[in-house]
């Protein structure tokens, strides 16, 4: 621990406070109303672009100065979707996908 | 009671999966940074967020403000409030379970929550507030396993934070197997790739949903046919 321990517990407060935040929002402005027209139109396909997003968020630090810095990444993604593809189980997704990029960032391009 | 308990266990058994795996990575690197099973329990169970944990790692190497730290939290929850629209109808009937149920409204409780269909015979409401309170309860489970497990061995963990990468893809491609338009999801990749290189890798979340609902908007006709299109099928 770099931080003491009451530096740490003031960290995970204000990252609490603020998720907390986040997530209550939207009951916060339109409470018991109906949400305007616009955003019913967004609530059923908003869902599919948020999580396109989060999976280019993940791979943001990707480059293509070297191998090293976009070979694991996404090969590993594409194992991941081949995986998910074939079997449709998450569990096996998820830990092909982690442990081939495990194997890559540590033996191949250490 | 029992029936909707059930359901919601066997609903959310691939955020088991993915929790478990990535809680354990979570408790695991915080034991790496000198913070222990209790630490990273505590914060699964209260903090209840994925991505911001493993981003909040960074802030545990010092040097970083509380109010950056708030700023940073805000900009990468942003999207919550996404979650919360679309979810607006869904939760209306849920009364004195609401609160909770916005509180532990993390990225795959949403994406359970927004996917549900009702069961005939059954008390839904209460079948989407397990849902809620067992992926809270396996996050939490896994903070403190990966605390647990991460201090008796030791092994190179180099990568294993992949692991949240991984379940985000799945759940995208879960998502896009069964879309009716790939539009949105086009939108968002496109978005993204683009908010990427001009703003940089530090700021770009907010500026890519501001865009992608924008474009949404815009294209709000060949979407509004392609579902209707589906749904007539």
């Amino acid at each position: 621990m770099i931080l003491s321990a009451s530096q740490s517990f003031l960290i995970f407060l204000v990252i609490a406070l603020c998720t907390i935040f986040t997530r209550f929002l939207p009951f916060i402005i339109f409470g018991n109303r109906d949400l305007p027209l616009p955003l019913q139109y967004l609530g059923p396909i908003l869902p599919a672009t948020i999580m396109a997003v989060l999976v280019v968020y993940c791979l943001k630090s990707t480059a293509f100065s070297a191998p090293a810095l976009w070979v694991p990444q996404l090969v590993s993604v594409a194992v991941v979707v081949l995986l998910h593809l074939w079997k449709r189980q998450t569990m096996l997704s998820i830990i092909g996908g982690t442990a081939c990029y495990m194997f890559l960032v540590q033996v191949v391009f250490a | 009671m029992k029936q909707a308990f059930r359901r919601a266990f066997t609903l959310s058994l691939p955020v088991m999966a993915g929790y478990l795996s990535l809680g354990i990575a979570y408790g695991i690197l915080m034991e790496d940074y000198g913070y222990n099973f209790i630490w990273s329990g505590l914060v699964s169970l209260f903090v209840y967020g994925g991505s911001i944990q493993f981003v909040a790692l960074n802030f545990l190497k010092g040097g970083f403000s509380l109010l950056t730290i708030a700023i940073m939290t805000l900009l990468v929850n942003s999207r919550h409030i996404f979650y919360g629209l679309s979810l607006f109808n869904a939760y209306r009937p849920m009364g004195k379970k609401k609160p909770y149920m916005i509180y532990a409204l993390s990225d795959e409780t949403f994406s359970l929550l927004c996917s549900y269909k009702d069961q005939p015979g059954l008390d839904n409401n209460a079948c989407m507030f397990f849902i809620c309170l067992i992926d809270h309860f396996w996050w939490t489970l896994g903070g403190v396993l990966g605390g647990l497990v991460g201090s008796l061995i030791t092994f190179d963990t180099t990568g294993l934070d992949f692991a949240m990468t991984a379940l985000f893809v799945v759940i995208f491609t879960e998502q896009w197997l069964e879309a009716k338009t790939h539009i949105p999801a086009i939108v968002g990749i496109l978005s993204a790739i683009v908010c990427l290189n001009v703003f940089g890798s530090d700021n770009f979340l907010l500026p890519t949903l501001i865009v992608a609902v924008c474009i949404l908007f815009l294209a709000k006709t060949p979407i509004s046919v392609k579902l209707r299109e589906e749904e007539g099928k």
